[in-house]
């Protein structure tokens, strides 16, 4: 608990490992959160290949794939395990707890100014198993038959039918296991985020003084907290149809010819249960990537940012929404059309709170006096990804169009570039800024430029084609592409969709040289390096259990007050007092 | 103290921040977020069974028909036992309350008192639910499906025409020593409509009559030479109570599998209760709590044990009363 200041000898065990300091758990999260997002990143590489150049033998793949590879070609039961590993990790390990609990954790008690999170035990559980639900779902790649194949939304009948496909034994077992673990660890943390923010404010943190980034981690946290339980209900009567001989999600199957004794379930009931979870986890990826850009974008423009409390409204609204908008995935499933226009229309209303976030950046960056650091160029990439992804976005939430390109390239492209790359930019933005905070270092700037503008350009390489493929029908999670006729034309994109993410998978390399290095040789950072106004920035740079040497910081003004004529400096920290006269923003 | 109660405090001296803007301590509020989340849980899994129930293409079981058992008793009871069941666990919920109150004062005897009895009422609904699963599981009779198409008259003149494949169901004594003879023990003899078990526990019963719509409205009674048609129609396909594959009640799969899984994981909830509450009690006797000077942890349990009282309410609604 919060409330006094600790300066005890700490073990190493106690330090590192099974830490409770809410800093060192956001170190965890990030590292564990990187190591999976270059497991996911290789697996797309490899299918990437086999998606560029059908049936041709890469010897890496053998190297890595063993027998899913034989002779260097890539397994087509292996390509789908592939495809859903990917996905999956990504989703769920890299942007939902690697982005939330780094950040949430890093910056919540920071910007709050709060001595740790409300639980540290909590907090530390919550780690712990995000790690063991990593490690299994890691471990699933290696069983016999492989991991689970059956797309990352594991819908019934291939997750339910443990002989569907090779994927769809040992390694589904292990998907979902891995999964209930995933949300254990995502309600401790989400509990202990949500009460921290509400609780643990220090004295004069009015909720509308918060920074926008504490804004998007409570909504965030909110909506995990209500969403992720009916995954688990989802996923726990799925491990009873597979397990158990029930049929919840099971009906009139034939396997073979032969009719399967099960009786009186519906696949749709899955659909229904995930993405009640699924649409909220799309904005429990995204909000705290919103948050991190808002604050990064109004810090480097020297500018405060444009419609703060419309910034709040459209972060709750967008959290609304989300809750009811999950009909619009499953427009081909037989579903009442006018159920389905309904969904059209909660769906497009999500533009609006969608619109004022891209014109307030926009405003905000307009005639500012920007400063290009890695972390801003980041944010204002989210802001051009959130802009192309969002227009393709209007696209698919109208049922009349989407029964045309479900389930096609066009969906892959649409969903990578709004909430892919937005958020994986977001999180990368995040880090570049906040690096210092967590290593007292700065990270190199020019590395960061080559890593931005490789991702940026190999980014759009990868996606921006895919909406043409898309387009002319090609579905996705085909193997290869080359026997139908239709699909010829693919063959002239795939290879260059390829090139592109080879290469920007490798660019990578740039950022993972650069924060390794800088952890241990950056250029020593000074206790505010963006000159900010938030409360981080009032902690000392080497980093103490307690955050605040002495008393908490009172907090006077709201956290975007710069180039205000009243002040000589171009920026004025949350904790300097109204002068006499001064009007609050 | 008097006079805080009618003081006003202003939203923004509340929410400014250096205190918690409900006055609750970190631990309480947790606990509501999580009650909230796991309300969602249960919220998925009722929506899904009414999602498969509203889509049955076959007729699904009433509760007063499926339930009118009592223990160690025989005849009809419709929905006396749960709703004993569900008395107790509320009035588990009232000495919950007493105790969360006898808390506030302070009062160690009391707490120990009103969450004894908590704990008590806690371990009957567990204990009883085990015995409605049992109950469940073992069936009242249950049915056997005709091989040829039938057409029988009731006792009031009533003309039925059932098919190959439909059920007609067995009472319970006959039922249950006809489920040895089909599982194949040797002691039960079979003649005609007279079931006998020989051995050391001599015992025998008669079909007097088959049911047809046995747990679904219209529950009709067949006698006499129509019964014979229908119990000579038989073909060897029997079903005795439930399990997660097949059950006597409906021909839909998942009225158990929902049963089972939705009772038992709302059962699973209040057994961790009874465990928690067991853990805080001791703590209670132990005078942890006296030392701490507030019983703020029996209010916490207390939340829990409410929401669990709560999501019976709605389990009991959906699967007993609609």
């Amino acid at each position: 608990m919060a409330g006094h200041n600790h300066h005890h000898e700490e073990s190493f065990i106690s330090k590192y490992v099974f830490s409770q300091d809410h800093k060192m758990i956001s170190k965890q999260f990030l590292l564990t959160a990187i190591v999976m997002g270059v497991v996911a990143v290789m697996l797309s590489i490899f299918f990437r290949l086999q998606l560029g150049w059908p049936g041709e033998s890469f010897s890496i793949l053998e190297t890595f794939l063993g027998k899913w590879a034989p002779d260097g070609v890539l397994d087509r039961n292996a390509y789908l395990a592939l495809v859903t590993i990917h996905g999956t990790i990504m989703v769920f390990f890299v942007l939902t707890g690697g982005l939330s609990g780094t950040f949430s954790n890093l910056l919540i008690p920071l910007q709050i100014g709060a001595r740790d999170m409300a639980s540290g035990f909590l907090n530390m559980l919550s780690y712990w198993f995000f790690l063991v639900s990593s490690v299994i779902m890691i471990f699933s790649l290696f069983v016999e038959g492989g991991a689970a194949s059956g797309g990352w939304t594991v819908y019934p009948p291939l997750s339910a039918l443990p002989q569907a496909m090779p994927g769809s034994g040992t390694g589904m077992t292990l998907w979902l296991i891995s999964m209930v673990l995933f949300v254990a660890s995502s309600l401790l943390g989400g509990l202990n985020y949500i009460v921290t923010i509400i609780n643990l404010r220090t004295k004069g943190m009015k909720m509308t003084r918060l920074p926008l980034t504490i804004w998007a981690f409570l909504v965030t946290a909110i909506l995990g907290v209500l969403s992720f339980p009916v995954l688990v209900s989802a996923v726990v009567l799925l491990l009873m149809d597979r397990s158990m001989g029930t049929a919840f999600y099971l009906s009139d199957i034939h396997i073979g010819g032969e009719a399967l004794d099960v009786t009186g379930g519906s696949p749709i009931l899955y659909q229904h249960l995930f993405w009640f979870l699924g649409h909220p986890e799309v904005y429990i990826v995204l909000l705290p990537a919103l948050g991190i850009s808002s604050e990064i974008i109004s810090t480097n423009s020297r500018k405060p940012i444009f419609g703060y409390r419309a910034m709040i409204g459209s972060i709750l609204a967008i959290g609304f929404l989300s809750f009811i908008v999950w009909g619009h995935h499953m427009f081909v499933t037989g579903m009442n059309p006018f159920i389905g226009s309904v969904f059209v229309f909660t769906t497009l209303l999500i533009a609006i709170p969608s619109a004022v976030k891209a014109f307030n950046y926009i405003t905000t960056l307009w005639k500012g006096n920007i400063k290009f650091t890695p972390a801003m160029l980041f944010s204002v990439g989210l802001v051009s990804t959130f802009v192309t992804g969002g227009l393709t976005g209007i696209i698919l939430a109208d049922s009349a169009l989407d029964v045309n390109v479900h389930d096609t390239y066009f969906v892959v492209a649409h969903f990578h570039i709004v909430m892919g790359m937005s958020a994986i930019f977001g999180m990368l933005a995040g880090v570049y800024h906040w690096y210092p905070k967590m290593y007292g270092r700065l990270m190199s700037t020019k590395l960061g430029y080559a890593h931005f503008w490789i991702t940026l350009v190999c980014g759009y390489g990868v996606f921006f084609p895919m909406h043409f493929v898309g387009l002319a029908g090609a579905p996705r999670r085909y193997y290869d592409y080359s026997s139908f006729e239709f699909l010829d034309f693919v063959a002239d994109f795939n290879p260059i969709i390829s090139v592109f993410a080879i290469v920007g998978g490798i660019g990578q390399l740039f950022f993972l040289f650069n924060f390794f290095y800088s952890i241990f040789r950056g250029q020593k950072s000074d206790a505010n390096p963006w000159k900010s106004n938030t409360l981080e920035w009032t902690t000392p740079v080497e980093r103490i259990h307690g955050n605040w040497p002495n008393e908490l910081p009172v907090v006077h003004r709201w956290a975007y007050d710069y180039s205000n004529p009243a002040y000589d400096e171009d920026f004025v920290p949350q904790i300097v007092p109204l002068k006499a006269g001064e009007e609050e923003h | 103290m008097a006079g805080d109660a009618t003081k006003t405090i202003s939203k923004e001296t509340l929410w400014g921040g250096g205190q918690s803007p409900f006055s609750v301590s970190y631990g309480k509020m947790m606990m509501w977020y999580f009650l909230v989340s796991d309300a969602l849980t249960f919220g998925g899994l009722l929506t899904a069974y009414g999602f498969v129930r509203h889509g049955a293409e076959v007729p699904w079981p009433v509760g007063e028909q499926a339930f009118e058992a009592l223990p160690f008793l025989h005849g009809h009871f419709p929905l006396v036992y749960v709703a004993l069941m569900t008395f107790i666990l509320i009035v588990s919920s009232v000495t919950m309350v007493l105790a969360v109150e006898a808390g506030h004062r302070n009062n160690k005897k009391g707490v120990v008192k009103w969450l004894g009895l908590t704990i008590i009422g806690g371990f009957f609904f567990v204990g009883s639910q085990a015995w409605e699963w049992s109950h469940f599981i073992h069936g009242s009779g249950g049915a056997f499906q005709l091989a040829t198409a039938v057409t029988v008259t009731d006792a009031e003149g009533g003309v039925h025409t059932l098919n190959a494949g439909d059920r007609v169901f067995m009472d319970a004594e006959f039922g249950h020593l006809m489920e040895e003879y089909v599982e194949g023990n040797p002691d039960i003899i079979l003649d005609g409509t007279t079931i006998n078990s020989v051995g050391a526990h001599a015992h025998e019963a008669t079909l007097d009559y088959l049911t047809l719509n046995k747990y679904v409205i219209g529950r009709t009674a067949i006698e006499g030479a129509e019964m014979a048609k229908l119990w000579n129609a038989r073909s060897d396909q029997f079903v005795f109570g439930a399990n997660l594959q097949v059950s006597e009640y409906a021909e839909h799969q998942d009225y158990a599998g929902f049963f089972f899984f939705i009772t038992g994981f709302h059962g699973f909830h209040v057994f961790s209760g009874v465990v928690i509450n067991i853990i805080v009690f001791t703590m209670v006797v132990r005078g942890v709590f006296e030392r701490r000077g507030h019983y703020e942890m029996v209010e916490k349990i207390g939340l829990y044990w409410h929401f669990v009282d709560l999501v019976w309410v709605f389990v009991f609604t959906f699967f007993y009363l609609v």
